[in-house]
């Protein structure tokens, strides 16, 4: 590590470029929202910025509370089911060896690479009602009806555009944001602890309970804000995979800017959308501080 | 009599019951896949039953010009956005490894805030920005893609730093002290010695930054202006309205072209770790 001064010329010319880059690309584009979450409309497109609380205060009106609320419940599950799918997964991982762990590691990141579109797509093409799981139960049902049995009309099962249509697309997008944390975490526990707990007769799921969970709390703690924020700000999920009642905070926002044209308001949501993320992000730096720098990343 | 296969009692992986969730985990993550890849190749428009092997719905996705066009922007987009982001990056890791300076802690915590901004907030950020500073919307063929470049490479860059700082850790400083010794200069000895160490993370950061942005539909659906389409926005205006083997066919593509560069930035970053 050198200090700037030692070396100022090559200092500059190094920092310089992908500092202008953020400042102009990111850091002004997210001011003029903030701004703009403190404006008034005062036409159809000019808006002043009158340092007004008002689009806050509209966030707080029931419908957009139902529309908060909602998000908040299907990330929250969402998070959740994959806490409990990942951690297994996480554990065998970790004491798997190395080309097993290599392997487990590429099965679980290639899902996470390809398309989201396309990932999507392909659960509302397996769910859909001629989906695959429909027309196998379909098909299972009219074989059981040539054995003879009363079975009436097949009815195929709502899976799509409700909100358990949204937590299951949601799990399998966010799935491996919560295994990932985990392993790492995991990864760095002393082996020899959870031995011992085994050699003096606790059982696996009391181990992983009493021993496992508590050392790799920050670890779990990272996985759950890692998955349980773009799960809260996911727009594409929500907006295939449910239907007019499941609508989730990023379409809301998304409908203030192309649709009701209401950009204070949009600016506002997205702030809200912000603050709750920047609130989440500094809790876990400061678990992570008080851990003692175990978790991911 | 089952005979109880001797297992070492950490050796998780060889339960049966952990066994049977894996591969429960693993079905429900590959099946959609699987058989979106299948029913690319299937003879049948109804896309349920297996009716035969076709390679029609890839000569019919070829032969929607408007979804090759997506799909060449979409790729010419990620190409811009790789090049720009590695440089970027690269710089970026740079400095953060090399130097001290005032406020690098939270210039270092806010160049990260790309990666962990919730997309949506981002997108209707640059909407806003290329929408207030007046950015011309009607510029000719490719330039009409540079607001969706320029919004990929700032969320794709912070993520390229990350991985080639990764790379820098593993970095002898005594190699570039022995360089300027023997008389290079600071920027030849970062050409020459710094640079090429690197390289696999400027690979793995580089490929990184192409799925990133051939994956994004959130933040290119805000920035793109009128008439310019991408692959995911053109397969999610399809997809809208209705499940056809076509998008099957063109969405084998792109997880072909990302399974290949997954597989490259594996093998690069393996590299890494081997070496240091």
């Amino acid at each position: 590590m050198q200090d700037w001064r030692e070396d100022k010329t090559f200092f500059r010319a190094t920092i310089a470029l992908p500092v202008i880059w953020f400042m102009i690309f990111f850091v002004v584009p997210m001011a003029m929202v903030w701004a703009y979450s403190v404006g008034e409309n005062v036409g159809p497109v000019d808006v002043a910025i009158t340092g007004t609380f008002s689009n806050y205060a509209k966030a707080f009106s029931p419908e957009v509370l139902k529309v908060m609320w909602n998000s908040v419940w299907l990330a929250l599950a969402t998070t959740v089911i994959c806490l409990i799918v990942a951690f297994p997964v996480a554990l065998a991982m970790t004491f798997a060896d190395e080309k097993q762990k290599t392997w487990l590691l590429l099965l679980i990141m290639l899902p996470f690479w390809t398309n989201l579109l396309i990932r999507t797509y392909a659960l509302i093409a397996v769910m859909r009602n001629s989906g695959v799981i429909n027309s196998g139960l379909e098909g299972l049902h009219n074989l059981l009806g040539v054995f003879g049995m009363q079975m009436g009309v097949f009815e195929p099962l709502p899976l799509l555009y409700n909100k358990f249509a949204v937590v299951v697309g949601l799990v399998y997008v966010h799935l491996p944001f919560m295994v990932l944390p985990l392993y790492a975490a995991l990864d760095r526990l002393d082996k020899s602890l959870i031995e011992a707990s085994l050699d003096l007769g606790a059982g696996h799921l009391e181990t992983i309970r009493r021993v496992i969970a508590p050392l790799a709390t920050p670890g779990i703690a990272a996985g759950l804000v890692i998955t349980f924020i773009p799960a809260l700000g996911a727009y594409l999920t929500p907006d295939l995979l449910g239907g007019p009642d499941d609508l989730m905070i990023a379409s809301l926002i998304e409908r203030q800017f192309k649709r009701a044209n209401d950009w204070p308001f949009g600016a506002a949501l997205s702030f809200i959308l912000m603050y709750i993320t920047l609130i989440f992000f500094a809790i876990r730096a400061f678990m992570e501080r008080k851990g003692g720098k175990v978790g991911a990343h | 009599m089952a005979r109880k296969i001797a297992r070492a009692p950490l050796d998780y992986l060889n339960m049966p019951a952990m066994k049977a969730w894996l591969a429960g985990v693993f079905i429900f993550l590959y099946t959609p896949l699987m058989i979106l890849i299948l029913f690319s190749f299937n003879d049948s428009k109804a896309n349920v039953v297996w009716k035969g092997f076709t390679l029609k719905w890839y000569v019919k996705a070829f032969e929607n010009t408007q979804l090759r066009e997506a799909l060449f922007n979409s790729l010419l987009i990620a190409g811009v956005c790789t090049v720009i982001s590695v440089v970027l990056g690269a710089l970026m890791a740079f400095v953060f490894w090399r130097f001290k300076f005032p406020f690098k802690g939270p210039l270092e915590s806010g160049m990260n805030l790309p990666i962990v901004v919730p997309e949506i907030c981002f997108g209707v950020a640059v909407l806003m920005f290329f929408a207030k500073i007046g950015f011309p919307n009607d510029l000719p063929y490719p330039f009409n893609l540079t607001q969706i470049i320029l919004a990929h490479v700032t969320f794709a860059f912070p993520f390229v730093a990350i991985v080639v700082r990764a790379r820098l850790e593993s970095f002898n400083p005594e190699l570039e002290a022995a360089a300027l010794d023997l008389g290079a200069s600071r920027h030849q000895a970062f050409r020459d010695v710094i640079i090429p160490h690197m390289k696999p993370g400027l690979i793995a950061g580089g490929l990184l930054a192409f799925t990133l942005s051939l994956d994004d539909f959130v933040i290119t659906f805000f920035a793109s202006g009128p008439g310019t389409i991408t692959f995911p926005v053109k397969v999610y205006s399809m997809v809208r309205f209705s499940v056809t083997p076509e998008v099957n066919a063109a969405s084998t593509i792109i997880i072909l072209i990302t399974v290949l560069a997954t597989v490259l930035a594996l093998r690069a970053q393996s590299a890494t770790t081997k070496e240091s």
